[in-house]
């Protein structure tokens, strides 16, 4: 079946997708976006997590047919959706198509963090260049669900307790770095937000 | 395998009828893992995510009306005055992920033991609306609600439309045993909700016998307890040997088995330990709420 619906705030449209195939295989093997990452496949850890039409989900337990016309945000996209989040259209794609990030530039996404000589800014958002901060990653592969989820943790809750983050990434699991330097992480983005303000 | 994409309840009930094979999935929290992990290949999946009535709920007079597919994040976050024990037990659901899609028709849909929603169910005295296109509607109540493991009073050809939960008339209490707070499947949990206005309380066990069940013998003998001793009215602290008895029959109603979460003599005494500070809880709040009318009628 074919199914059409908004990646990063731009129109997409997956062909040949089985009945029985999940939201996170849509995304990495035909769009071609393996930011998400496939480990449970259960819901359990948390590496798979993605917006949905805004809200934090375990893309691996989400239909590819149940996203049909819905929006859908990645790790890939995660940069032009914080950018975004204070201007035009909020936790929601650009109808215009201006915004959002397409599919060639999401497939190519490397992270480049702010160049410390020049303070040149390198296109992550303010949770992203936290985790490169606070050392927050190591082997990398729980990273693109944590930031997804503490992203939309920082978008509701700008002053969150060290139990409100903790709550917030309760469904994420990291094997390697330990919890702390994540949590510090999303303390210092949180930090820089409130000190934007 | 096909996907069947209804746009209304009525075409839902039309595709549940012409395919009662069909797999219903909304959250797709139990159904995706079953997928993925190629246990089972429906030949239809029946998306409910397109009907907006089904995670809609409404406040009555007496009680809510919960579609099915109200994610518990919103049943944590709009119904804790409402329906305190669905709303402790929603909270310690999965993670948030899974909170944002699950919800109390998936519970019911899939009947396992270890639903979390389960104990507050049976506590509350729910009834859950079901339809199908041949039949019409007709209410089950919880207690007719679940028959085996996995298995529940649904005909093949019905959908879940609506929970039916009275509103709490008193203190309601869930409890869970798990080895964390968050991703666990409860090991064992008890639901127990004080109706001051029948005088009555309520429990749900979860996880310790082949289907949820109530702690029925805990019940009667509570309720005779607190009758007797005039707890109702004097809002006295119940007695040691009341609260222990209590326990001690939670843990008699229970059949569990061993597995992999625990042994079935574990379960057994964590039913009890939960059964008796369920209670403490609840009446402590119970007298809280009353102690000064109380100790003044006394």
């Amino acid at each position: 079946m074919r199914v059409n619906f908004t990646v990063n705030g731009r129109k997409q449209e997956a062909d040949d997708v089985w009945e029985g195939e999940s939201l996170l295989y849509v995304l990495r093997e035909r769009m071609g976006l393996p930011g998400s990452k496939n480990a449970c496949e259960q819901g359990e850890c948390g590496s798979c997590t993605v917006r949905l039409d805004g809200v934090p989900v375990c893309s691996c337990l989400v239909a590819a047919g149940q996203v049909e016309g819905r929006e859908v945000v990645t790790v890939e996209g995660l940069a032009d959706y914080a950018a975004h989040r204070t201007d035009a259209h909020p936790g929601g794609g650009c109808a215009s198509g201006a915004c959002g990030t397409s599919i060639d530039a999401a497939k190519r996404w490397q992270a480049k963090p702010q160049d410390g000589q020049t303070g040149e800014a390198g296109g992550l958002s303010p949770i992203q260049q936290a985790f490169i901060d606070a050392g927050a990653v190591q082997c990398g592969f729980c990273t693109p669900g944590l930031l997804v989820a503490a992203d939309e943790l920082l978008e509701r809750n700008s002053e969150p307790s060290d139990a409100d983050i903790r709550e917030a990434l309760s469904g994420n699991l990291c094997r390697c770095t330990g919890y702390e330097k994540i949590l510090d992480a999303v303390r210092l983005a949180a930090a820089r937000q409130e000190e934007a303000v | 395998m096909d996907f069947l994409r209804p746009a209304s309840w009525e075409e839902a009930l039309a595709a549940k009828a012409e395919h009662p094979t069909a797999v219903p999935i909304a959250g797709g929290t139990d159904v995706m893992v079953e997928i993925n992990f190629d246990h089972r290949r429906p030949e239809y999946l029946l998306d409910l995510n397109r009907i907006s009535e089904l995670a809609q709920w409404e406040v009555g007079q007496d009680s809510v009306r919960l579609g099915p597919s109200v994610p518990y994040t919103k049943i944590m976050e709009n119904l804790r005055t409402e329906l305190p024990g669905l709303a402790l037990a929603s909270h310690t659901v999965a993670s948030p992920q899974i909170r944002n899609r699950g919800g109390v028709g998936g519970n019911l849909g899939c009947a396992s033991p270890a639903g979390d929603a389960h104990p507050s169910l049976l506590s509350s005295g729910a009834d859950v609306e079901v339809e199908s296109q041949a039949r019409g509607v007709r209410l089950i109540p919880i207690d007719e609600f679940y028959k085996g493991v996995k298995r529940n009073a649904l005909e093949a050809d019905e959908l879940i439309k609506a929970v039916h939960i009275p509103k709490a008339d008193g203190p309601q209490q869930f409890s869970k045993v798990g080895t964390r707070n968050a991703m666990v499947i409860a090991v064992c949990a008890f639901g127990l909700a004080l109706h001051p206005e029948t005088r009555t309380v309520r429990t749900g066990i979860g996880s310790a016998a082949p289907t949820p069940i109530r702690a029925k013998a805990a019940e009667e003998f509570l309720n005779a307890a607190l009758e007797e001793g005039g707890f109702w009215d004097n809002g006295k602290i119940i007695t040691p040997s009341i609260a222990k008895q209590f326990a001690t029959l939670a843990s008699g109603a229970c059949n569990p088995i061993d597995d992999v979460r625990g042994t079935a003599n574990y379960r057994r005494h964590a039913v009890g330990v939960m059964a008796r500070r369920t209670l403490m809880w609840t009446w402590e709040s119970y007298r809280g709420d009353n102690g000064r009318t109380l100790e003044g009628a006394a």
